[in-house]
């Protein structure tokens, strides 16, 4: 009792900026699950980590100038999905990809300093927060969720079909570029919704962390993208609880929880291949 | 020009190219090739590295608008025909770990380039099932495509291409990474769903040699220039010295054609034998 | 100008800074042509993540920051490098191993800012702090750089062989992983004393961008190597020189950041070799592209 009593304390259900939080961590969960499925498929964990880190700029800009956090969040990823997509040669991705970063965290830094006083607001939104999410920032990520949920059913195939075997995609008139272009913004979706929630240093952990251990789980591409979302909106569950318990940062338990689920599709696939190895089958 | 068939044109063919130039960075590739393929019919491509090889397969992808020229698919520009082409790429390595199944590999061939899910259902599952069974994969149909050989992810490759019933398929060295074995297998499986199915077959390779068997006519590709025929046609001294521009020598071993000479005489050599 | 530039010589901090920074600069600079050669960028940058929670560590712990650093960066070096294989997999293994780091550094991040006297720790972390780093750090930042050029110069041949080709330097007996681990070492004390200087969240942009553009202006290696140091050490300097400058601008006096004056200076550069070369490099790609 004593335990269960410490773990669901009172009020963690019941309050309402906790309410909010368990609606827009499931929100930024799905989606970014949705999203990170494609990351994992793609390779492109780079991008899923420098878009919501680009982002922080614009968070820090609105800052300054006394804008809304998350018009200058999804201003900025956007403009960094873009700057990535465009200034890309397929050779050399890497490089663009920390390059763009670089410039976004640059201005970043010189708006912090030109803020003036390290506001609580920019650790809020570097570590990710649960107390102030408002009900206005649910209906935001709700919104941001819909369209998610719209563009990945859209473009569900073809976005498979350029990542898994791109050269073939291509001469079928499905094209890189362009996939290239509307993945990253995607991205850039989910970078919106989860920086405010979860921080703009740990974002990207549920963006691959679940999808990346789903990868083991799931043997068909819907399989495995349930299954990342299901992984998701767990994490961000015992996060939450965990967060609210301790009052450490979500960020560092998204973190972790998503890796132990990482860790335990690693130990998942390798258990199976030793039962295939000494299995019958393998006579 | 140096189009040695002449005869077949009455036929309805499949792949028409004409007087098609295309110059990439000032360098001329290909230099006004005609050609006109048929139904059903396998053809290799073959040529030294720069020939114009992956030039060609871009063009008729309509990757590659050409200098000049045009480029037909059963009587339409390529690019109305996209559905009518299939098409097999250089290679393909999964991660072990791709949450991808063989048939769902197949099943992006037959409708990946559309937007939203599928909703397909039994029809779609069986014309999978189908087009497993063409390539002989019925048998790992469910396994993910990470675990399966070079030989088998060739297979369904080849059934990806097929399943979207294509008039014509494009083969991008599709042996270059197999071994002697599975080289036979995949040039055997290819020539006999081609022709049980009426689909022509492109198929560029460095090594004329797997496809003696099947193959019904060459395409050499040299300079930018090009020679269409049988093997018997074009695979002789005097026609690849025309095309080459300076003395070849075709020489006949062991049922085996290699083909030698000229000043660059080792990418000739190495273009043909098995290295 | 030059009354500007005695004064600027003549301040303590200042001349720390150009010292430590120089260093710095080099290292990186050399470093990074091989990371680019190889493809690490991702590695490179998430190394930079990574420190954060040894630096945080060693800050709580009562340890000059230098030491977290490059401890925790070869942790994770070694973590990155040992995991996966295929590019995908090195991707997500690297995301992976980034993602759990990083999430120890932020909570020891958070936990300083709850302390009353550590708060202004984080953010020197996070954006660097080089007018602010104690001058006998220079010491061990030289010995380190003189560990990753040792390192670098004994790695030499077969690093650049598994670099450019490694089938290759497999097949004539170059072990791949002993090359992979060894140069991870040097990538790891490059980034780290980068993260010193410009801070963990911009220490890439010395790694990368003078390596970018160096290899987009000359095609040798050496050469690369040379001018990426030359570049970045252009980049260190100018960025002190206006940081300092920046204490007389508007708003407030207060200053602008050194590390938001390095980066723009990296990305010009970049910038302009990107501008330049492009037609060569069409030219260089074509007779492989058109096989």
């Amino acid at each position: 009792m004593g335990i269960v009593q410490a773990l669901f304390p009172p009020g963690l259900f019941t309050s309402s900026f906790m309410q909010n939080a368990w609606l827009a961590g499931t929100a930024v969960a799905v989606l970014s699950a949705l999203i990170g499925f494609f990351v994992v498929l793609r390779g492109a964990s780079f991008a899923a980590h420098a878009v919501p880190r680009a982002s922080f700029a614009g968070a820090a800009g609105a800052v300054l100038v006394g804008g809304d956090t998350l018009l200058g969040l999804a201003i900025f990823s956007a403009l960094s999905a873009f700057g990535i997509a465009s200034l890309a040669s397929r050779r050399d991705q890497g490089q663009t990809t920390a390059l763009v970063l670089m410039a976004a965290l640059g201005l970043g830094s010189l708006f912090l300093t030109l803020g003036g006083a390290y506001a609580p607001e920019v650790y809020a939104l570097l570590f990710g927060q649960i107390v102030g999410i408002s009900r206005v920032d649910v209906y935001a990520i709700l919104g941001l969720l819909f369209l998610a949920l719209l563009a990945t059913a859209l473009l569900y195939r073809p976005l498979l079909w350029s990542s898994v075997a791109p050269d073939v995609a291509e001469a079928k008139g499905v094209s890189r570029r362009r996939m290239e272009t509307l993945f990253l913004l995607l991205v850039a979706l989910a970078a919106t919704a989860a920086v405010p929630v979860v921080g703009a240093l740990l974002s990207f952990s549920l963006m691959v962390g679940p999808a990346a251990a789903a990868a083991y789980f799931g043997r068909s591409p819907l399989q495995a993208l349930a299954i990342a979302v299901l992984i998701g909106v767990l994490s961000i569950w015992f996060s939450l609880i965990f967060a609210y318990d301790t009052g450490l940062p979500v960020g560092f338990f998204v973190a972790a929880v998503t890796a132990i689920f990482y860790g335990l599709g690693r130990l998942w696939a390798w258990l199976w291949q030793i039962e295939r190895s000494i299995g019958p089958e393998a006579a | 020009m140096r189009n040695l068939d002449v005869a077949h044109l009455r036929e309805e063919s499949v792949l028409d190219l004409r007087g098609v130039h295309v110059h990439l960075g000032g360098r001329a590739v290909l230099r006004g090739i005609d050609l006109s393929l048929r139904p059903g019919e396998f053809v290799g491509v073959i040529g030294p590295n720069g020939a114009g090889k992956t030039t060609l397969l871009k063009i008729i992808l309509g990757l590659l608008r050409p200098d000049e020229g045009t480029v037909q698919i059963a009587g339409r520009d390529v690019r109305a025909a996209r559905s009518l082409v299939g098409y097999v790429p250089q290679s393909f390595a999964p991660d072990p770990d791709l949450p991808l199944r063989a048939r769902d590999l197949v099943a992006l061939g037959l409708d990946g380039a559309r937007w939203g899910f599928s909703l397909g259902g039994a029809q779609r599952r069986a014309k999978v099932d189908e087009a497993l069974a063409w390539v002989d994969a019925r048998r790992y149909a469910d396994q993910s495509v990470g675990r399966l050989s070079g030989g088998e992810l060739q297979r369904l490759l080849v059934a990806q291409a097929l399943i979207s019933d294509p008039r014509i398929v494009l083969l991008d060295e599709p042996l270059a990474n197999l071994d002697l074995r599975s080289q036979d297998d995949v040039v055997k499986l290819v020539g006999r769903v081609a022709h049980e199915r009426g689909v022509t077959v492109v198929l560029v390779t460095h090594d004329m040699n797997p496809l003696l068997s099947v193959m019904d006519r060459i395409l050499y590709l040299a300079r930018g220039g090009a020679a269409l025929g049988t093997v018997d046609e074009v695979v002789r001294g005097d026609v690849l010295t025309q095309l080459y521009g300076h003395h070849v020598d075709v020489v006949r071993v062991h049922g085996r054609i290699l083909v030698v000479g000229g000043p660059d005489a080792e990418s000739l050599t190495c273009s043909t034998c098995d290295a | 100008m030059l009354a500007f530039l005695a004064s600027l010589l003549a301040a303590p901090a200042v001349g720390t800074a150009l010292l430590i920074g120089s260093f710095v600069a080099v290292t990186s600079g050399v470093v990074g042509v091989f990371v680019v050669l190889r493809g690490q960028s991702f590695a490179g940058h998430a190394l930079g993540d990574i420190g954060t929670t040894g630096a945080a560590a060693a800050y709580l712990g009562g340890l000059p920051a230098l030491y977290g650093f490059i401890g925790v960066g070869i942790l994770g070096g070694l973590a990155i490098e040992g995991m996966g294989e295929r590019a995908r997999g090195r991707d997500v293994a690297t995301g992976i191993v980034l993602s759990l780091l990083l999430g120890i550094g932020a909570l020891l991040l958070y936990v300083m800012t709850q302390r009353s006297d550590a708060t202004g720790g984080p953010v020197a972390i996070l954006f660097g702090s080089i007018f602010t780093v104690d001058p006998s750090v220079a010491v061990p930042v030289a010995l380190f750089s003189l560990l990753a050029f040792l390192l670098l110069g004994f790695l030499y041949r077969p690093l650049v062989f598994a670099s450019v080709s490694p089938q290759a330097a497999k097949a004539r007996g170059v072990p791949l992983q002993g090359v992979g681990l060894l140069f991870m070492l040097a990538l790891a004390i490059a980034v780290e004393e980068s993260a010193l200087v410009a801070g963990a969240l911009l220490s890439t942009a010395l790694l990368i961008g003078p390596a970018a553009a160096a290899v987009r202006w000359t095609r040798q290696i050496g050469q690369a190597a040379a001018l990426s140091a030359l570049l970045g050490l252009l980049a260190v300097w100018l960025g002190i020189a206006l940081a300092y400058q920046s204490y007389f601008w508007p708003p407030g006096h207060r200053g602008w950041p050194v590390s938001f004056f390095i980066v723009m200076a990296v990305l010009l550069e970049y910038l302009i070799a990107r501008i330049r070369p492009a037609r060569r490099a069409a030219r260089a790609a074509e007779p492989g592209e058109a096989a």
